[in-house]
């Protein structure tokens, strides 16, 4: 017990000592500070930091397209509307579409003579969509012996809302398209388009098919 | 005056080289570069080690060279990886990966799923305060067969582990709701009132910035009749983050 209380003292007075004697050891002054030692190695390195390349992405595409649509019942008409597109990857891509209509008269209407069953305001044909798209057949088109052109065939699902006869309705609509870059910026697309949503003019909530074929002019940005 | 016009003479040497994109010099033995952006697209051109090709677009995972001789085509993006940027070191694009999925700041995206009992379609904005807190604007379209309605909501949302890949969270906001009886049902007014929602949801990382997300919504509309209206709402959908 006593041989470890001195042990313990020594070290501590051991200890002490070595923090005086590091104390009294002068620190040298940096060599740069010293203006009469010429510097043997001027370190030049410039740093170089690694920044993400600057690349233009093309990934979104806007519209506007043209055609008709077959409003069931109500006749075909002309409809005319927009498009945008996110590409996702080159298999997929979403996009929004909206576009209007006016629908005709239903041969109910023409035939019965009576009055007519939908207001002028309540005949128009609004629509927009949410949905994906798939490219399933990519390739190239040719147009004689010395143009080609990038092309794909797509299919697309969607939902959204149709405004007609008064109420807003859920709308899902299905398609198929055809895209044809005329460059690498510029698109011309074919769509078919079915609108499917239910409307209950004629009495009962029937669910109606709206077909849509429009021809589309697009631009990646 | 003189200084800005300096200023500007000095930046379009960068505009203009931005405009252009990088220049890469090719470090495997060969660059294959094809007619179109896919995988399907044949190889017409090939440019050899050492060469060096100017990046001019990209779109989705394919960007668009030219190399000197001014022949272009489409090189994929991990091809476009294994050449030498202007530092001789390999060529860096601004690609998310999944550690920046919870440390993003804007997130867009839309669901869609059942409001009692009624279609519902969501577009939804959040902006991040910090990897858990995040303020959300909801706009709904809701398509019944009895009604059909709107709703707007702006909210807080609180992502509880922002490190995970499959994040659960909890939210809660307020809003207005306008809802319109069918014209060939029931001749009553449309009513515009105060909603508020409590939710609870899990938002999954998919790939690069896309996000898988479903929740589910407790809603209490403040009528002004004797009781308030409560509706669920379960939702499914994608969004990306920015």
């Amino acid at each position: 017990m006593e041989a470890g209380f001195r042990i313990l003292l020594l070290s501590a007075a051991v200890a002490l000592a070595g923090c005086a004697g590091a104390r009294s050891v002068e620190v040298p002054e940096p060599a740069a500070d010293d203006e009469s030692v010429p510097e043997v190695i001027s370190p030049q390195v410039e740093r170089r930091p690694i920044k993400p390349a600057k690349i233009d992405t093309e990934n979104w595409e806007a519209g506007a397209f043209i055609g008709s649509l077959s409003v069931e019942d109500f006749e075909v008409n002309k409809v005319y509307g927009g498009r945008i597109a996110f590409h996702i990857s080159e298999d997929f891509f979403a996009e929004a579409i909206f576009g209007r209509s006016d629908a005709g008269i239903s041969s109910y209407e023409r035939l019965s003579g009576s009055a007519p069953l939908l207001t002028d305001s309540e005949r128009e044909f609004k629509y927009w969509s949410l949905g994906f798209g798939w490219n399933v057949l990519p390739g190239e088109v040719f147009l004689g012996g010395s143009r080609a052109y990038n092309s794909a065939v797509y299919l697309t699902a969607g939902a959204g809302s149709t405004t007609f006869a008064g109420d807003d309705r859920f709308t899902v609509t299905l398609g198929a398209g055809a895209r044809l870059l005329l460059t690498d910026w510029l698109a011309l697309h074919l769509n078919v388009r079915d609108h499917i949503l239910e409307v209950d003019v004629v009495g009962t909530n029937k669910e109606t098919h709206n077909f849509e074929a429009t021809v589309s002019l697009t631009a990646f940005f | 005056m003189k200084s800005l016009l300096i200023g500007a003479l000095l930046l379009l040497p960068f505009i203009a080289g931005a405009a252009d994109g990088p220049v890469v010099t090719v470090a495997e033995p060969y660059l294959e570069l094809r007619t179109g952006p896919g995988r399907g697209f044949p190889v017409t051109q090939v440019v050899k080690r050492g060469e060096r090709v100017t990046v001019g677009k990209r779109r989705t995972d394919w960007f668009k060279v030219v190399d000197a001789a001014g022949r272009s085509g489409w090189v994929h993006r991990s091809r476009m990886l294994e050449t030498l940027g202007e530092t001789g070191s390999p060529l860096s694009v601004d690609d998310p990966r999944r550690e920046d999925f919870g440390e993003h700041r804007r997130e867009l995206g839309v669901l869609a799923g059942d409001f009692g009992g009624a279609n519902v379609i969501t577009i939804y904005g959040a902006f991040a305060f910090n990897p858990q807190l995040s303020a959300e604007l909801r706009l709904s379209q809701i398509l019944g067969s009895f009604s059909d309605g709107q709703m707007a909501t702006i909210g807080l949302t609180h992502v509880f582990r922002p490190d995970w890949r499959i994040q659960p969270f909890a939210g809660l906001g307020t809003g207005v709701i306008d809802i319109e009886p069918k014209a060939t049902l029931v001749q009553t007014e449309s009513r515009t009132d105060q909603v508020a929602y409590a939710s609870v949801g899990l938002k999954g990382y998919l790939s690069r910035r896309f996000i898988l997300r479903a929740e589910f919504n407790k809603y209490v509309v403040f009528t002004d009749r004797d009781d308030n209206e409560e509706a669920d709402e379960w939702k499914l959908g994608f969004a990306f983050f920015f």
